[in-house]
């Protein structure tokens, strides 16, 4: 755990260049799933097909989604 | 890290749409049942005996239709539960913890951010209301979405005193602004009915949310041994 902690504050320290990719690869597997997460909700609560609609139509209409 | 997110909103969306659609089919649907009879014209509002058609009734069990509705329900949560997690696991990597309780919170401002605030505008509707086109209420609906969700963020986490101003702003504009409103009012279904949706659609969403918030952040914390990185 020390060992992690001072391998870590190492590579901050190190440039500008290492810390922007070291804090862009921390928050990209964030970023897809948040869009992941926004896919899921586009299928299950916006897209239009008449068989979606039909089967979430409920659901849709209990959770607040625009509908029709 | 992205499997964690993955995980936990597998997990506690799963529990969160199957509690909500569990509490969707007892509170939600007898009503939206009952409105589907106005809205088909089976019963008429006005120029019927009342007193008949008072009552919500015992609704059919629709074997089918319920489960796609448990099942939708799920998969909403686990939508939702993608983004909250992916958000907290944001706040955790500024070496911030999020408790069981402070989870609940987060679960409740979900809530808000999706939920309450663009019902705040256009309101959970029963099947048959009058309304604006589709496309411009999830353009309102997914701009409010976003502009809460920013509010919150900068309410809890911004150190600088303008952020509160500015989310206050982004609070409010959606709604000076206003929802997307239908030309002519012509729904069918009686309004207590109505009103009677949106008040049990509000509360299913808020026990769901609390839910979501609740086993996220119990989740995240639960598998924050697992990560390699």
């Amino acid at each position: 755990m020390t060992n992690h902690t001072i391998t870590h504050s190492n590579t901050r320290s190190s440039t500008n260049s290492s810390l922007n990719s070291s804090s862009m690869r921390r928050i990209l597997p964030l970023i897809m799933a948040i869009m992941l997460g926004v896919s899921v909700l586009a299928v299950a609560g916006h897209a239009q097909s008449p068989t979606l609609h039909g089967a979430a139509h409920d659901t849709r209409h209990a959770t607040g989604f625009p509908c029709h | 890290m992205f499997s964690r997110v993955v995980t936990t909103a597998l997990f506690a969306g799963c529990i969160a749409g199957l509690l909500g659609g569990l509490l969707q089919l007892y509170f939600v649907q007898p009503v939206l049942l009952h409105a589907e009879l106005y809205e088909s014209g089976t019963i008429t509002h006005f120029g019927s005996d009342p007193m008949t058609h008072a009552s919500h009734g015992d609704s059919e069990l629709d074997l089918t239709r319920d489960l796609l509705s448990l099942g939708f329900s799920m998969a909403i949560y686990v939508g939702y539960g993608l983004i909250l997690a992916a958000l907290m696991a944001l706040r955790q990597e500024s070496n911030q913890t999020i408790s069981i309780r402070q989870g609940l919170i987060w679960g409740l401002a979900g809530f808000i951010a999706v939920h309450f605030a663009p019902g705040f505008g256009l309101p959970p509707e029963v099947p048959g209301v009058a309304s604006a086109s589709l496309e411009s209420r999830q353009i309102w609906w997914g701009a409010t979405v976003l502009a809460t969700i920013i509010a919150f963020w900068l309410i809890a986490f911004s150190k600088a005193p303008i952020a509160f101003g500015l989310a206050v702003v982004l609070l409010l504009a959606p709604h000076v602004i206003g929802a997307p409103e239908p030309d002519m009012l012509i729904g069918p279904v009686p309004p207590e009915i109505a009103s009677h949706f949106a008040a049990r659609a509000f509360g299913v969403g808020m026990a769901s949310w609390a839910v979501l918030g609740l086993f996220s952040s119990y989740f995240l914390a639960t598998h924050a041994a697992d990560d390699v990185d």
